[in-house]
């Protein structure tokens, strides 16, 4: 269990200086939330106050007055005075730039922080972490011959055999490119599932957090927006300015189901319905998260026939939502019932053209369509 | 080639600026750490009474050494006092007077090295369960090493070379205070000393250019690992 209520203001030489703060830049953070997720993301654009969070949660940045417990035990409350040292904190932290000591070999660096905190608890052995995050070639390399994602994955395993009881992640992908993002995601996740550690996860990607977390603390402006489930807070309409705006989307908890071994395609059953997507190498029964984004959901009246769109479910519109200009978005409730409760909300993006033609008001019944190519891999979020 | 008393004009230069160098190493350290990564009312003027022996005339600085630190000086009669050290006249306090003149170049050096130091690779050793100590010593000093050594060596080639607050504080004492700089000094009052004076400039040319040289090869091996390391990036 995190429970978080930090208050920072920013009053620097810089900012004092500058005779008035640049836009965008930020007065103070605030912010208070609890969780007792396992991964717990802090999401928002840049500059909306989550990196300072976690730097105060980690005791990096003295907060003004707050509160920082974690499983029951203090490590900050100005009311009593109480502010534990860092070092003493049992906080791991993997930071954007990777941040490997360049004068220690990746050994070195790997056992900097074990050495320093023995017998606290059991914690993950050094082979075990060294083999799932795939390192041992690197142990005899000095850390600056590395590349981005090499030292990554050794910031993962410098931090995990510091055998933390709280993992902190700053935008841990930010710094590589497309194919190593995914790469270390997925060891991510393996930590998340064998290391038994609690991780909170900063980052500014929609697909990531909605990959990775099961809480999310929604943050713009240096305060917290929303505080809740992954589902619930990226579905959440009167949320999506901050969520989404130009990347609208639903998130479905689904269950792999059958693979279709001749066409290499998989299907994922959800309260609702079905969907075929790629063939992924996952489990039978494994729990997955899928995103779908809002422009790759298309809306019908009638059931359409010879088609090649995979995926056609029934529901009906739930409500138009309507801020004017070309597009509008349509949510709709999947499955063929009436019933109010129950079932998955999809989004759909259309034009305002189509909304009329198909005179679409809430309550009517449609056809969903959406692709079977059109799901991400990469942003299928896979739990055991 | 060498007369005897040059040999020990050379040893006790040698003494005085290693003695000196061996003094303010640490303090010049803590200034220079106080200086990079602290911030404090009056850290302007701290900085500048730390730069202060660059600019003043040295005579002045052996003076001021003189008032506080000879027979009569409050700091001389307490160190005496306590702990049996006694500067004036001595080739102690020739160590001292070198060890402030050369103390500005030695806090420079340092302080740039440790500035180079990426403060957040303190943190990640903080968050590994490191003291503020620890990180210092397994980090920071060890990145800032060549910067370190270079301060060093720069002082102790400056030591070698101080003249000016040296006679001033410790007057010119052949066996006890005459270095180097000093015993030419002394040869060019008498009308035989030409080929001493050669000798002993042949000498002190010597000293310093082993000492540039062995700091341009520390910051020379230094950028080459840094070079290393970027290429071994790409």
């Amino acid at each position: 269990m995190i429970e978080i209520d930090l208050c920072k203001r920013f009053t620097s030489a810089r900012n004092h200086w500058a005779s008035a703060s640049r836009q965008g830049e930020l007065n103070g953070v605030e912010a208070r939330f609890s969780s007792a997720a396992r991964v717990l993301a802090l999401f928002g654009r840049s500059g909306s106050g989550k990196s300072t969070v976690v730097n105060m949660i980690a005791g990096l940045v003295a907060p003004e007055r707050g509160r920082v417990v974690i499983d029951g035990e203090t490590l900050f409350d100005s009311e009593c005075g109480i502010n534990v040292p860092v070092e003493q904190r049992g906080v791991g932290y993997v930071f954007q730039e990777g941040l490997l000591f360049p004068h220690l070999s990746v050994r070195q660096n790997l056992q900097f922080g074990a050495a320093r905190r023995g017998g606290a608890s059991a914690g993950v052995p050094f082979d075990q972490v060294v083999s799932l995050l795939g390192i041992e070639p690197l142990l005899g390399r000095s850390a600056p011959t590395l590349s981005g994602g090499e030292k990554q994955r050794v910031a993962i395993g410098r931090a995990l055999l510091s055998r933390p009881r709280l993992l902190l992640m700053d935008e841990p992908l930010a710094a590589l490119d497309t194919g190593r993002r995914s790469e270390i995601l997925r060891l991510i996740e393996r930590v998340r599932d064998e290391c038994n550690v609690r991780i909170v996860y900063v980052s500014h990607s929609i697909g990531e957090v909605s990959r990775l977390a099961d809480d999310v603390v929604l943050m713009n402006e240096g305060a917290v927006i929303a505080c809740g489930g992954t589902e619930e807070i990226f579905n959440r309409s009167d949320l999506r300015p901050y969520t989404g705006r130009f990347e609208g989307g639903a998130l479905i908890e689904a269950r792999a189901v059958r693979h279709d071994a001749r066409y290499f395609l998989t299907t994922f059953a959800f309260d609702g319905g079905e969907l075929i997507a790629p063939g992924v190498e996952t489990a039978i029964g494994a729990r997955v998260r899928i995103r779908i984004r809002a422009r790759d959901v298309t809306l019908a009246t009638t059931r359409p026939q010879g088609i090649s769109v995979r995926n056609v479910i029934e529901g009906r519109v739930a409500a138009v939502e309507d801020r004017g200009g070309a597009i509008v978005e349509v949510r709709v409730r999947l499955g063929a019932s009436e019933s109010e409760h129950g079932g998955r909300e999809l989004l759909s993006r259309i034009s305002r053209q189509a909304l009329d033609e198909m005179q679409l008001v809430a309550g009517q019944p449609v056809f969903v369509l959406i692709k079977a190519i059109a799901f991400d891999k990469r942003s299928m979020g896979f739990t055991t | 080639m060498l007369s005897k008393e040059e040999i020990e004009i050379i040893a006790l230069s040698l003494k005085v600026a290693f003695a000196s160098v061996v003094l303010s190493a640490p303090i010049a350290l803590a200034c220079a750490l106080l200086l990079a990564r602290t911030t404090f009312p009056g850290k302007t003027l701290f900085d500048a009474i730390v730069h202060l022996p660059l600019v003043l005339p040295p005579v002045v600085i052996g003076y001021f050494l003189l008032v506080v630190f000879g027979k009569q000086g409050a700091g001389g009669a307490w160190l005496h006092d306590w702990f049996g050290v006694s500067f004036a006249f001595r080739w102690t306090g020739a160590a001292l007077a070198a060890a402030v003149m050369g103390f500005p170049l030695m806090v420079r050096a340092m302080r740039l090295s440790l500035e180079a130091v990426p403060p957040k690779l303190e943190w990640a050793a903080r968050t590994l369960g490191a003291s503020r100590l620890r990180t210092f010593l397994s980090v920071t000093l060890p990145l800032a090493l060549p910067g370190v050594a270079v301060g060093v060596l720069l002082a102790f080639a400056r030591s070698l070379g101080e003249f000016g607050a040296t006679i001033t504080f410790v007057s010119n004492i052949p066996g006890e205070t005459q270095t180097l700089p000093l015993a030419i000094y002394s040869l060019t009052q008498s009308p035989s000393g030409d080929a001493a004076i050669l000798r002993l400039c042949a000498v002190s040319v010597l000293l310093s250019l082993a000492a540039l040289a062995g700091s341009e090869w520390i910051n020379r091996r230094a950028r080459r690992r840094a070079l290393g390391a970027d290429e071994g990036a790409r």
